[in-house]
């Protein structure tokens, strides 16, 4: 347990000092694939007796499978290349907006692309809001936002089971504090690889 | 009405705590001094010691609910031992509590109580409880039930328990506590936020939101055993969890990747119907105490606004008007009041509707007031007011605290049902 968690936080510092050198900022380095999406099914079987294990032990060893797999691949997957529009992951949004500004067109249009060149590529769209307001409804506010990114990426061929479109609402805040700076920040979908 | 614009009496109690810090309560009662009752809880004797004593609890749930003016008295008077009801009287008590502490040799204990009337021979209400010594707190709180109920013709709450989810640090945790703030414990903990805790009917079991698999999951948790239970977990978010009031059904809130709908499944998660199909978001349902209604968020009239719809989904009606941001329905247990969250320009305050008349009155006058949660007697609210501090208000308005836990950082309450 304690290597295997060792061994994730090597892959993913790894991962941050690959990304240091971009204009993205630390925080927005791609994460290492920590859950499939797809398998999250209606029936809920494989998750029915989590009460005395944390999940974060399942989700660490998936993550030390995926990072080995994914080192095999890095040499020629755009996708780990800090330099590409694949490193942008963060769409933002006015307030009480939910449509897509047409600057991050070509972010939407190089992950729909890749997508749908890698069908083996599947992505947990996260939608975020700002602080104003209660949990539940902001939650349903920031699923409107990973939800118009999910039917963007739609459009450019990206079939429904490579995606997930989900809410953290105002509940993991990337910027902390009040007022619109950190607002602004927050009013965010981010694409999940 | 007229009482709002009354004094303002604050009432500062001070709890002495025994060994640990000195925690101060402040109450703030509105209204005129002679709506409360005068009376007096006398020590008991044999009480346990420090802040166990059963007379101190007594004392600090009744000063705690507004209802009373709590008079002095120094005194122990057992179970037994005649009153003095001149002197009393004259020292301007309505009744006195007084009781007899008798303690087992096998750990259990036994709280004999009597509530006294000074105008009367007779007794308003006796009890006689006998316990496991670890369980001397809710004895206490049901002997402060008891003379509550007999005092005022209302149930008490004090023996019931509170469910928040609590920041500590970077970790997350659903936390229960009695009524008033002591006895908490930790029922589930995760680096993940949780949100929406939801009191099965029977105390038994939460249901709450965990973000502990990267995305919003509806589980259910026993609470003696801690096993937990994935009850929605389609793609998409799952939220907003509330019991039917028999307890074997869930509404819940799910995306399955679009617009947020209500939908209805089995505790048991064997079924799931769609109750709301608009073009907006649809959530935070709550059922009405006879189970035939659910009250709901909707923005399907563009601004979020509080709605109410049959079980099955049919004859859907508005309820708020008076706002353009009404959200967070919670109904009382009588049916008859439904308390929310009014976004009134840049603040969000605590409101109850009438549901009977239509009535609104505002019950605060902060700004940033979220999860509104009615106590099991239609009484009292709880809610969180900012800057995670959970505040207790009562429904007439007149009564405010704030609840005091040993965590500070805390958020999203949910009042639990009675217990027996």
């Amino acid at each position: 347990m304690r290597l295997t968690k060792l061994t994730a936080a090597l892959a993913a510092l790894m991962l941050l000092l690959l990304s240091a050198c971009s204009t993205v900022k630390l925080d927005e380095a791609p994460p290492i694939e920590s859950r499939k999406p797809g398998s999250s099914s209606t029936t809920d079987t494989s998750q029915s007796n989590t009460a005395s294990v944390p999940s974060s032990s399942t989700d660490t060893s998936s993550s030390k499978t995926d990072a080995n797999a994914n080192a095999n691949a890095t040499a020629n997957d755009p996708l780990n290349d800090p330099s590409s529009i694949l490193a942008k992951r963060s769409i933002y949004f006015d307030v009480d907006s939910y449509a897509i500004k047409d600057e991050f067109n070509a972010v939407i249009d190089a992950h729909g692309k890749y997508l749908a060149s890698r069908p083996d590529r599947k992505v947990l769209i996260q939608g975020n809001t700002d602080e104003r307001g209660g949990s539940e409804y902001n939650l349903a506010l920031g699923q409107k936002r990973a939800d118009a990114v999910r039917r963007a990426l739609a459009l450019k061929g990206v079939p429904d089971s490579q995606m997930e479109a989900v809410s953290f609402g105002k509940e993991k805040p990337k910027a902390l504090g009040s007022g619109e700076e950190a607002w602004k920040e927050n009013r965010r979908a981010d694409i999940a690889y | 009405m007229k009482k709002y614009f009354l004094q303002f009496i604050v009432l500062t109690v001070l709890l002495s705590t025994g060994l640990s810090a000195l925690a101060q309560l402040k109450i703030e009662v509105t209204g005129v001094g002679s709506d409360q009752i005068p009376i007096s809880v006398a020590g008991f004797a044999d009480d346990l010691p420090g802040d166990q004593a059963i007379s101190a609890i007594v004392r600090a749930d009744l000063a705690r609910s507004g209802m009373f003016r709590l008079i002095e008295s120094n005194e122990i008077i057992p179970d037994n031992a005649p009153l003095d009801a001149a002197a009393w009287k004259a020292r301007g008590a309505d009744a006195v509590v007084t009781g007899s502490v008798i303690k087992g040799a096998d750990g259990r204990i036994e709280i004999r109580y009597r509530l006294r009337d000074v105008t009367k021979v007779s007794d308003i209400s006796q009890l006689e409880i006998k316990t496991q010594g670890q369980f001397s707190r809710t004895a206490a709180h049901r002997v402060a039930d008891d003379a509550f109920n007999a005092l005022t013709g209302i149930r008490g709450v004090f023996a019931t328990r509170i469910a928040y989810v609590a920041k500590a640090g970077s970790e997350y945790r659903l936390e229960v506590t009695d009524s008033d703030g002591e006895n908490q414990f930790v029922a589930f903990r995760s680096s993940e936020p949780i949100i929406s805790p939801a009191w099965s009917p029977d105390g038994k079991k939460l249901a709450y939101v965990s973000f502990d698999n990267k995305k919003p999951i509806v589980y259910v948790q026993e609470l003696d055993t801690g096993r937990r239970i994935p009850v929605a977990n389609y793609k998409g978010n799952n939220s907003a969890p509330a019991w039917s009031p028999d307890g074997k059904k869930l509404a819940i809130a799910l995306s399955h990747e679009a617009q947020t709908h209500i939908h209805l499944i089995n505790a048991d998660k064997s079924d799931r119907k769609q109750l709301t199909k608009t073009n907006g978001i649809d959530t935070e349902p709550c059922f009405s105490p006879d189970g035939q209604t659910i009250y709901f968020t909707s923005d399907r009239g563009n601004s979020p606004q509080i709605y109410r719809m049959s079980v099955e989904g049919t004859d859907v009606r508005r309820v708020t008007f008076r706002s353009d941001y009404s959200i967070s329905p919670s109904v009382s247990a009588d049916g008859r009041m439904l308390a929310y969250i009014s976004g009134r320009g840049k603040n969000y305050q605590l409101q109850l509707h009438d549901l009977t008349t239509g009535a609104e009155k505002p019950l605060s006058t902060a700004s940033h007031d979220e999860s509104p949660s009615f106590a099991p007697n239609s009484r009292y609210i709880v809610y969180s007011s900012g800057k995670g501090v959970l505040t207790v208000v009562s429904t007439d308005g007149n009564t405010r605290y704030n609840l005091t836990t040993k965590t500070s950082n805390i958020r999203e309450p949910a009042w639990g049902p009675f217990t027996k």
